[in-house]
């Protein structure tokens, strides 16, 4: 069944081999003697094009070739939660303990999951007997702490369940059920199965998503909001804090399993994220973060084909634990990269480039990656509903958003944080535009707000919104007459922008307290703004002026601008003391501007 | 690989095609991906090049040395069954290289060490450890609001005639960590004019830093083709120091510019399909292929801190090349026209230079513990005084309110205080964080909305003098 042929041309990452006819389309290959791993992606006649995903220096005309009568697929099973990973799912970890070195040496061959670890197995009840299907809960597995991993019957097997293991310790290669599937036989299912990459696991429906995945960002949360299940993409010039924002979601949200790809990026951020995950508190569960998290590292100096493919190991391991009915977070940093090795390897192909070389197809490959999120009813019993959750980093050249990288991928996504590199110039983090960006579940995510956190969730954040519009406006103005020349309404919008850029907007991803804002300590914080707004509204309009109020309330904005910093959340009511006390204070100069004009008035009267 | 070694030299006479520095060569059919070749013309020359493409009956050659005076008729060409190789050995120190590894400072051969392919292999980022030692260089608009670390990639980008050499030479000078021994430096000269390089190889030698440096000297009247080899030669030096020798070594590698533009000549030679201005869609990963050359290793004592400097075309940031290595490097220093022409030096614009790993470098028992404040309040700062001093000059100071024009005055230290200072001057961190309040001072207290207030109780001058 395997083809075998010979290598007839090296370029690069690419070669040609002759004598493959009968080979697939997309089949994995082994090339050369030392057996790297590639891809075929095109054929001609019985001549195969293949990419390879590790570096082909010393590979010559004349070596053999092997088909492996499949296409590129992942081992998906217990074991892959806290792994580091390249972009074919060779665990790096493992490879450093196998070769000694600190460098990953090519034609390595490791097994994805451990073929050694016990894991302790719970039958869920299903009886030899039943009829099963693709998704059906077998059984249940601890993975971590954290992941209860459920062990499912793999999408394509259909039957009648003949026999299932006991309650016990199985390795991923012991047999843990056999199903009788009509024409096939007995098909014997084990706690892994593989599953090709590019071709998306099967579901049953397609939800709106409408709960957002609070990220304790609150530029995010109360701005621009995800949803579970939604899709998001962070474009932004170099020096912007694209990663550190990915970093954030990947830490802080409420997400079940976070799926985080280094795509052709640097080398020392996976370390960074292997070094502090361990060590970080998942807010939500208190259990340290790496028991939540996979990681994909294919950075920019390993083999350009396997970059291509690491974004689809990702999402296939991502779509994977969606099945089991879990809330899956992906975030690939940087799907530029992902674009990039997709032109470098038409451009190998010699295939008609289009927009700024990229291949005519760029667009439906970002269509069909970012269609594989999704908020969706997953196939199999008890019935379960899982999601998605897809963020993307963009990274345009010269920070220019209308490249075809940028400009095709708003096309299929729903959210845009658009990063800022003058926001960023003046340490602004996160430095998102909020001019720029949009989000388009803030409509869908407001029932959750309104129900579970404050009703006037949606009432405060427009206005919050209007403030920051209008100081846009005002500063042409100012531009032209200095801020001396407004109008005392317009002075008060100005200052209280700056409050809610300063006390709300940003944000420090590295700071204990401030990190992580809670759904409530977001609304506190924007209550007090708006309510100081409205209430020094009033007090202007009763001749107060904003000079005044900067001056005598300085200590207290002050207050309000650190409470980022100073008020953990769960000391939320320090927040409305601060509130009651701004109030009165503002309640305080009004009336002392009522009794000073009252004795002016009176010495006006006097004198006369 | 074992599979190259154990094949013998091939010679071949017929070339088909010549362009550029590209050769075709016919008949051969089972010449290795990126095997070396020796070129021998009729006159007895000999040039080195590498295979770049090889199929069943031809395979393309890129020569080094350029294909000026090659004929088809009469030069034999060789394949020499291995990969490009260098001999590295810690000997290497106070020696002078051109840009392929042969000396040039009349002094013996390299004659111990070990071959390494100079195209290394990637470091496994689950091997990696992050970097987190300060690195003090004894400028404060690095050390103070762009720290570097141990184990970074930290570009200048430069523009032609701003004074990048001058600074990463005070850089290579001053630069200790804390009871850290000294760095050897490895240096990369590539495509630079003789006086660029006369200019430093002056340096290391004046002031005796020659004696733990080694100089890789690419000219650049000389190949282009070369120029893709240099940076590469000295960086698996020193992955060979760091990593098997256990040295910190400092790797600067200039001008990444003319890299950049060798590797679009040959690309357009091999008529590749380009992408933005010109460049090869690759640029990306080829420059990541030096600049991740940087790092330290778990297990391993030593580190590789690299400082390209590239010099950005018509000082445009966005151009690809800076653009494309901001991207890949751990932030960048960028260097400002307007303020050299001040007569200010270093002439840092600190607004748009970023340090990435300055976070895990600061901080208490690093460098002080108000260090990330400071910094985070200087550039707020310096950033509205940028700003309000654009504005002062269309509406005029007197328009602006007493808090902002006290904003005019702090910009004004800023930039004549702390970020002006001599060549030799080496302030250490606690000079420039001092410095940084003593000029915030100079603003209202309540403005210092990014420094805690136990930092303000304890740091500020007014609470200091009592």
């Amino acid at each position: 069944m395997a083809v075998k042929g010979t290598i007839i041309r090296v370029a690069g990452p690419l070669v040609v081999a002759e004598g493959m006819s009968g080979v697939q389309m997309y089949e994995m290959v082994e090339v050369g003697e030392e057996r790297l791993v590639g891809e075929v992606n095109r054929i001609v006649g019985d001549k195969a094009y293949i990419q390879v995903y590790e570096t082909t220096t010393g590979l010559k005309p004349g070596e053999p070739v092997y088909g492996t009568g499949g296409p590129l697929s992942v081992e998906l099973g217990p074991g892959i939660i806290g792994k580091i990973y390249d972009g074919i799912q060779r665990p790096l970890d493992v490879i450093q303990k196998k070769t000694g070195s600190v460098f990953i040496r090519r034609g390595v061959k490791v097994p994805s999951i451990s073929r050694e670890v016990k894991w302790s197995f719970k039958p869920s009840g299903l009886r030899v007997g039943d009829k099963v299907s693709g998704g059906d809960i077998l059984g249940e597995v601890a993975e971590t702490p954290l992941i209860t991993h459920r062990v499912l019957v793999p999408p394509d097997v259909h039957g009648v369940l003949r026999w299932i293991a006991s309650e016990g310790e199985y390795t991923v290669e012991d047999t843990i059920a056999e199903v009788e599937v009509p024409g096939k036989g007995k098909v014997e299912v084990k706690l892994y199965h593989r599953w090709p990459v590019r071709k998306p696991r099967p579901i049953l429906e397609k939800f709106e998503p409408v709960e957002p995945l609070i990220t304790g960002l609150r530029i995010i949360d109360t701005m621009f909001p995800m949803a579970k299940g939604g899709t998001g993409a962070i474009p932004g010039p170099f020096g912007s804090g694209k990663t550190v924002t990915l970093q954030s979601l990947a830490k802080w949200s409420s997400a079940k399993v976070v799926i985080y790809i280094g795509c052709g990026e640097r080398g020392n951020e996976m370390t960074e994220v292997l070094e502090t995950f361990p060590e970080l508190k998942d807010p939500w569960t208190g259990r340290p973060m790496m028991e939540r998290t996979v990681l994909i590292a294919n950075t920019s100096n390993m083999p350009v084909a396997a970059r291509e493919a690491s974004i689809y190991t990702g999402i296939t391991i991502a779509e994977y634990y969606r099945d089991m009915g879990y809330d899956v977070l992906l975030v690939a940093d940087s799907t530029s990269r992902w674009a990039e090795a997709l032109r470098e390897i038409a451009g190998r192909l010699e295939e008609m480039p289009a927009e700024e070389g990229y291949p005519s197809y760029l667009a439906s490959r970002l269509a069909e990656f970012y269609s594989r999120a999704g908020r969706v009813r997953v196939p199999g019993r008890p019935e379960r509903v899982g999601s998605v959750t897809v963020v993307g980093a963009v990274s345009p050249p010269g920070g220019d958003f209308t490249e075809p990288v940028t400009a095709n991928t708003k096309r299929f996504i729903r959210v845009f944080w658009a990063l800022d590199a003058r926001l960023a110039y003046s340490r602004h983090y996160p430095a998102i535009n909020w001019l720029m960006s949009y989000s388009a579940y803030v409509e869908t995510v407001a029932k959750w707000w309104h129900e579970n956190v404050n009703p006037k969730w949606r009432e405060y954040r427009d206005i919050a919104y209007e403030i920051l519009l209008r100081e846009d406006e005002l500063k042409d103005i100012v531009r032209l007459v200095g801020t001396e020349g407004l109008s005392e309404k317009d002075k008060l919008i100005l200052e209280v922008a700056r409050i809610i850029r300063e006390a709300f907007l940003q944000q420090n991803a590295f700071d204990e307290v401030d990190a992580f804002a809670t759904p409530q300590k977001q609304w506190k914080q924007l209550e007090t703004i708006i309510s100081f707004y409205q209430a020094a509204l009033t007090a202007i309009e009763q001749g107060v002026m904003v000079r005044d109020i900067r001056s005598k309330l300085a200590d207290k904005i002050r207050e309000l601008v650190m409470a980022r910093y100073n008020v953990p959340n769960d000391r939320l009511e320090a927040l409305d003391k601060l509130k009651q006390e701004l109030l009165a204070s503002l309640e305080a100069i009004v009336k002392g501007e009522a009794a000073a004009a009252a004795t002016a008035r009176e010495e006006q009267a006097a004198t006369a | 690989m074992a599979v190259a070694e154990t094949r013998v030299i091939r010679e071949y006479e017929n070339i088909r095609e010549i362009r550029g520095p590209l050769l075709v060569v016919e008949g051969i059919s089972d010449a290795a991906y990126d095997e070396i070749v020796e070129v021998e013309l009729p006159t007895g020359e000999k040039r080195r090049g590498r295979v770049l493409e090889t199929a069943q009956g031809y395979s393309v050659v890129q020569i080094f040395e350029g294909t000026t005076g090659v004929s088809v008729v009469g030069s034999k060409v060789r394949f020499l069954a291995r990969t490009l190789e260098v001999k590295v050995s810690d000997e290497m120190l106070g020696r002078v290289f051109n840009g392929l590894g042969d000396p040039i400072d009349g002094g013996p051969p390299i004659t111990s060490g070990v071959w390494r392919d100079i195209n290394g292999d990637p470091l496994n980022p689950a091997a990696r450890a992050y970097p987190e030692d300060f690195i003090q260089t004894g400028v404060s608009a690095i050390d103070g609001m762009n720290t570097m670390v141990r184990g970074q990639k930290l570009p200048i980008f430069s523009g032609a005639g701003l004074p990048h050499n001058k600074l990463a030479v005070q850089i290579a000078r001053q630069a200790t960590v804390r009871g850290g021994e000294e760095f050897a430096v490895v240096f990369a000269a590539i495509g630079v004019m003789h006086d660029d390089a006369l200019f430093f190889k002056k340096f290391f030698e004046e002031t005796g830093a020659i004696k733990r440096a080694a100089l890789f000297i690419n000219l650049a009247d000389e190949p282009a083709s070369v120029r893709l080899i240099t940076p590469r030669i000295a960086l698996t030096l020193a992955e060979h120091l760091a990593f098997d020798l256990g040295m910190h070594v400092l790797v600067i590698l200039t001008d990444m510019t003319n890299y950049a533009e060798a590797l679009r000549e040959i690309s357009a030679a091999r008529e590749e399909v380009p992408g933005r201005q010109g460049y090869p869609g690759y640029m990306y990963s080829d420059l990541a292929s030096i600049y991740e050359r940087a790092g330290r290793a778990r297990g391993k004592k030593g580190s590789i801190t690299q400082m390209p400097i590239l010099s950005m075309p018509n000082d445009d940031i966005t151009h690809p090349i800076p653009d494309l290595t901001g991207y890949i490097t751990e932030g960048q220093i960028v260097l400002s026209r307007e303020l050299h022409n001040r007569g200010i030096y270093p002439p840092i614009n600190v607004l748009m230079s970023l340090s990435r790993l300055m976070k895990e470098g600061i901080g208490e028992g690093k460098t002080r513990e108000d260090h990330a404040n400071v910094s985070d309040q200087l550039y707020a700062a310096y950033s509205r005084a940028v700003e309000l001093r654009s504005l002062a000059a269309i509406v005029g100071e007197e328009s602006l309110s007493p808090v902002d024009r006290k904003y005019l005055r702090f910009g004004e230290a800023f930039e004549n205080r702390f970020l002006r200072q001599d060549f030799y001057e080496n302030r250490s961190i606690e000079e420039t964080l001092d410095l940084a309040w003593e000029i915030l001072s100079i603003l209202p207290e309540e403005e210092l909305f990014r420094i805690k207030d136990v930092y303000v109780k304890k740091y500020h001058p007014k609470y200091r003098k009592r």
